[in-house]
């Protein structure tokens, strides 16, 4: 029988890269997106390993509602990289200092 | 939580949400089918909506304490004052937008749309009652601003600014979510009341640790120091009209979130999380200020300028009595006015392929309005805080709590911001009244409705210092 501890971890481990991808990253905008998605996952994970251990339903629900959103935010966040795309030719993370102060 | 037989919810308590949702829908069809380049009926429709929505708001809502489908919706009187607030900032939002999009190309029926549906975002967080609605309700407010700002399709800022603002937007709901399974695993429920009563008892450990993680989160949504990358490039980089909403309409709605989830969810881990919020009201009222006074950009400027009044809308939250959370709440109510007519002057002295966002665009604005400039005037001062403005008697309500639960050092520092606030903020003063452009300086444009609008709105502002008592009897109300 696997622990709920050890689903936690494989969720924190996630989350950390997650994170990692998001704050080491300094190349190209997809792997920001890709690096969202685990983070959202890793939370799936967590509702999921939860809600079987407590017998409770609410938490598979929230991970439904988690997918859906996840699936829209994807749509917009690929959308704002097109726009980028055509306005710049590039969408290398370290290109997006234009704006200081 | 699984009720045996299924129970209609009572549907007219939230009778506000289900309108705009109704009237987005409506809106979305009439304009499809309308060749009208100017959208005038979806404008129309859009007001309506919007005022509709107040008057449903107060009638259905206010002094009531109820929650219904299946306890996931509240409607009680803090949410009403929140709610009106962020409808009518909509409703100056859209105001303000017609010419300023129609002279960039920018005026479509997805400006209204998305901005509705935005709004229904908020007032659906502002009314959450539990985890899995709130996240719901902040995700249509934060993806319907992403696709807002990446509106200027071929501007390379807007871009920018758009792709930023999602992916640390997108960051922060990922912390919160993160915040939320925890604190769905340590109390094994979803609904608010319910988290409350098992926060009370249970063991603290992995609460505690959700409760960091959704505080991160409430403070990048709010953009508080140091979670603010964000905040200066959308600013500066989404369209006026959109960052008038984003810095208005969006800071109320946070106000609802915050409160929603630290105040009625967590309340029991008051002794926890105030550390932690007064360690970023410290941070947002240092820094902010600091960077503020070198910016030359105004768009930038009151960007940095929000973190102050950030900060003092957290001195309110972190002292937790009804009395400071009224202080709180009539706090950003009334910057988001105060903001709001800001912003509307800007746009009031851009014309196509040209944005008055330089510090130096202000100079002589009293020569070439002096109602313009005295609404400025106004604004300035009142962000300042100087007595007889509306800003003051905020701060002055804020400050009080904070002394009255013995935070003397704090209010100490809460003011010295306050007082390097000033500089910058009387700068733009100096600017319109002492100093000469170069060349002819922008001049004011825009229709009559608009300049009556912020005219009204400038006033306002004014009014309200001169009688604060109602507005602060009804934030004091909320909470009692």
């Amino acid at each position: 029988m696997i622990e709920l501890s050890e689903f936690l971890v494989l969720g924190a481990i996630l989350f950390s890269l997650g994170m990692a991808g998001i704050f080491l990253n300094r190349k190209n905008a997809i792997v920001l997106l890709m690096s969202i998605e685990l983070i959202l996952l890793a939370v799936n994970f967590n509702f999921i390993a939860f809600s079987t251990f407590m017998g409770d339903v609410a938490g598979q629900v929230f991970v439904f509602f988690i997918l859906t959103v996840a699936a829209a935010e994807s749509a917009i966040g690929l959308a704002i990289l097109v726009t980028l795309f055509r306005s710049r030719d590039s969408i290398d993370v370290a290109d997006l200092d234009t704006m200081r102060g | 939580m699984t009720p045996e037989t299924f129970e209609t919810p009572n549907l007219m308590l939230a009778l506000p949400e289900i309108w705009m949702l109704g009237m987005a829908c409506l809106i979305l069809v009439v304009d499809l089918f309308s060749s009208d380049r100017d959208h005038t009926l979806a404008y129309w429709l859009s007001q309506a909506t919007l005022l509709g929505a107040i008057v449903i708001t107060v009638q259905t809502q206010w002094g009531l304490d109820v929650t219904t489908f299946t306890e996931n919706y509240v409607a009680d009187s803090a949410g009403v004052v929140l709610k009106v607030a962020v409808l009518l900032l909509t409703f100056l939002a859209f105001a303000y937008s017609r010419e300023y999009l129609r002279e960039r190309g920018m005026l479509r029926g997805e400006f209204y749309l998305l901005t509705l549906f935005a709004t229904l975002g908020m007032l659906v967080t502002i009314s959450a009652h539990s985890l899995l609605v709130l996240y719901l309700g902040v995700e249509l407010m934060s993806l319907s601003l992403y696709a807002l700002v990446a509106m200027r399709r071929n501007s390379p800022a807007a871009s920018e600014a758009a792709m930023k603002y999602f992916v640390l937007g997108a960051l922060a709901s990922g912390m919160l979510l993160y915040g939320m399974s925890m604190l769905y695993g340590a109390t094994g429920t979803l609904e608010i009341t319910a988290i409350a009563e098992a926060a009370a008892e249970e063991s603290r450990l992995l609460l505690v640790f959700g409760l960091v993680f959704t505080v991160v989160g409430v403070a990048f949504k709010f953009g508080a120091v140091p979670f603010h990358m964000w905040v200066p490039d959308v600013y500066q980089g989404a369209p006026t009209v959109v960052t008038l909403f984003i810095a208005t309409a969006s800071k109320v709605a946070a106000v609802g979130l915050f409160i929603r989830l630290l105040s009625e969810a967590l309340g029991p881990l008051h002794g926890e999380w105030q550390h932690m919020v007064l360690l970023l009201a410290v941070a947002s009222l240092l820094v902010g200020n600091t960077v503020a006074l070198v910016q030359s950009n105004i768009k930038r400027m009151l960007a940095y300028s929000t973190f102050n009044h950030i900060g003092f809308i957290f001195l309110g939250f972190l002292v937790g009595t009804p009395e400071a959370y009224g202080a709180a709440m009539f706090y950003a109510v009334t910057y988001a006015f105060t903001v709001a007519a800001a912003f509307g002057v800007i746009m009031l002295l851009s014309r196509q392929g040209f944005e008055a966002e330089n510090l130096d665009d202000f100079k002589g604005l009293n020569e070439r309005s002096p109602l313009f400039a005295l609404v400025m005037l106004i604004l300035m001062v009142s962000l300042t805080g100087i007595p007889g403005t509306v800003g003051f008697y905020a701060k002055w309500l804020v400050l009080k709590s904070v002394v009255e639960a013995g935070f003397i050092w704090l209010a100490v520092v809460a003011v010295i911001g306050a007082v390097v606030g000033a500089f910058y903020y009387l700068r733009v003063v100096r600017l319109c009244y002492f100093e000469k452009p170069e060349g002819e300086g922008p001049q004011p444009v825009g229709s009559g409705g608009f300049q009556t609008v912020l005219a009204v709105n400038g006033l306002a502002v004014l009014l309200l210092g001169i009688f604060p008592g109602a507005l602060v009897a009804v934030c004091m109300a909320a909470f009692g």
